[in-house]
């Protein structure tokens, strides 16, 4: 059998295909966000992976998503945090997929974030999952795991991730890698 | 400065760094007002909670009768 991608061989059997859709990478002078259009409607699911810093003037700084271009305040979300046992949820027009790294953590250290989209192209209201760890040299910050929803039921074909709801620039060096995941015997789609 | 936002095509592939247009900058600089008050209203929460845990600790040691927000953040 020809498993050319991640997490292929299951039994003897081609069970999940992960596929790089694409990356971007921020360059000098910094970006307001890192955004993906036209993504195919080819996978069953999506999953981000992002490593960026902001330019924040704080230890850590909000790190956000948005589908499809939608600012109306069709997000929600619930996240534990920090000690474990700590929530917190709220609404807004950005998704949140946790706090990230600012401009006063330790010099060049980037957060890394993993966000999964499962069923992106069906027509329920789509989820998102999220795990963002901040880094600042064992001082001051952040592990956060979070669910989210947004209230929508359109396939996604575009996704855009940004701190501080667009309020800081992501600073150079910061990417994101955008996968599609193929569920089913043999890689066919499956929700 | 200009700002800008990073856009990749997933079906080209071409990767664009695109000015925003004055609408998305518009939106920027609302969000930008929100994230700051959003912080420092958190940041007041976050100290006020503070300051109730060491009022607590204070009244639990000098035998003083707490508040029922002070007592829920002792014991939940």
């Amino acid at each position: 059998m020809d498993c050319r991608f991640d997490f292929c061989f299951v039994r003897g059997e081609c069970v999940v295909f992960q596929t790089l859709i694409a990356s971007a990478t921020v360059g000098a002078g910094g970006a307001t966000s890192m955004s993906f259009t036209s993504i195919p409607q080819t996978f069953t699911d999506l999953m981000l992976v992002v490593s960026a810093r902001s330019a924040l003037a704080a230890t850590v700084s909000g790190q956000y998503l948005r589908f499809n271009g939608d600012g109306a305040n069709n997000y929600t979300w619930v996240a534990v945090f920090g000690d474990g046992s700590t929530a917190s949820s709220a609404a807004s027009s950005f998704g949140f997929i946790g706090n990230g790294v600012g401009a006063s953590a330790t010099t060049s250290v980037f957060g890394n974030a993993q966000i999964y989209i499962p069923n992106y192209t069906n027509s329920a209201l789509k989820y998102w999952s999220s795990e963002l760890v901040g880094e600042n040299n064992g001082s001051t910050s952040e592990i956060r795991l979070l669910t989210g929803l947004w209230n929508n039921t359109a396939a996604i074909n575009q996704i855009s991730v940004n701190f501080e709801n667009q309020g800081s620039n992501t600073v150079q060096f910061s990417t994101a890698y955008l996968y599609g995941i193929l569920k089913g015997t043999g890689g066919a789609t499956a929700s | 400065m200009s700002l800008t936002k990073i856009v990749v095509n997933c079906e080209t592939g071409i990767t664009e760094e695109v000015e925003l247009t004055a609408e998305e900058i518009a939106e920027l600089e609302a969000a930008r007002t929100q994230a700051l008050a959003d912080r420092e209203a958190a940041e007041a929460e976050a100290a006020r909670i503070e300051a109730l845990k060491v009022s607590a600790k204070a009244k639990l040691v000098s035998g003083e009768k707490l508040t029922a927000e002070e007592a829920s953040l002792l014991i939940g």
